[in-house]
């Protein structure tokens, strides 16, 4: 049984952290799959982000609910892209450069995953719902 | 230069892949910061989103959307094949159905989200306006 698609990269064989990346990708991408559809049909297609101020996401953010749901999705995305631009950055860099590039793309991810994680967090409770 | 490649459909599909994916991952690190930036300059967020709900903001918009559904339709099938090999026989029908559903789902998508940039009401209404 061939594990290598014409699409897609071969699982790397071997079960250290590439084999483990390799699944984690496809799970991230299952959670992502719904989450972002979701995602994107609410700020896209029922609500017109024109009316997205920071007033309407204090609105939308009111309560734990929500704020769980997108720091899971942002758990998610920040993982499934940064190792996607790992993957990219081997395929076509190598020795130094490629370390000091995955190096910058993991502290880039661990910066981005904080200001999102404090954003969720900090964001005030509105007082009202979007009208 | 994809527009003279004459190869097959699993090697665009890749490439549209990695292209979505880099641009989506490109969006990923402004969305987070402009929503951090909602959290501590609320009125330098909200002219930013002037700017988001400009017609240059909606095409943009536009071209995100079809990036993430592409990525999406195109990273199922890619799940398909890999933990079903059987079907990577089927690859380029798989990919045609990808993009059948891509225009069937995309096309509301586009007609809601560029509506206003043309002084039109969005014709889709969820009791949300």
């Amino acid at each position: 049984m061939s594990m290598s698609t014409r699409s897609s990269k071969a699982r790397p064989q071997g079960g250290g952290w590439d084999t483990a990346v390799w699944y984690l990708m496809r799970l991230s991408a299952l959670g992502l799959f719904v989450l972002v559809i979701a995602h994107f049909t609410i700020v896209h297609l029922i609500y017109d982000p024109a009316i997205q101020t920071s007033d309407w996401i204090a609105a939308r953010w009111s309560g734990a609910a929500w704020r769980t749901v997108d720091w899971m999705m942002l758990t998610l995305v920040v993982f499934h892209a940064f190792m996607g631009m790992r993957t990219v950055v081997q395929d076509y860099t190598k020795g130094g450069l490629r370390t000091f590039l995955i190096m910058a793309l993991y502290l880039l991810a661990i910066f981005l995953f904080a200001m999102g994680t404090m954003a969720l967090v900090s964001f005030p409770e509105a007082v009202k719902v979007p009208s | 230069m994809l527009l003279r490649y004459r190869g097959s459909e699993g090697m665009l599909a890749w490439a549209f892949h990695r292209i979505s994916g880099v641009a989506i991952w490109a969006f990923i690190l402004l969305h987070v910061l402009d929503i951090w930036l909602a959290n501590v300059n609320p009125p330098l967020y909200n002219e930013l989103l002037a700017f988001y709900g400009s017609l240059v903001g909606r095409l943009l918009e536009t071209t995100l959307g079809a990036a993430v559904l592409y990525h999406a339709l195109n990273g199922a099938r890619i799940i398909i094949m890999d933990f079903w090999p059987a079907t990577t026989r089927h690859h380029k029908q798989l990919w045609y159905g990808v993009w059948v559903v891509f225009v069937v789902i995309g096309l509301p998508f586009v007609i809601q989200i560029m509506a206003p940039a043309f002084g039109m009401e969005p014709p889709f209404r969820f009791g949300a306006s």
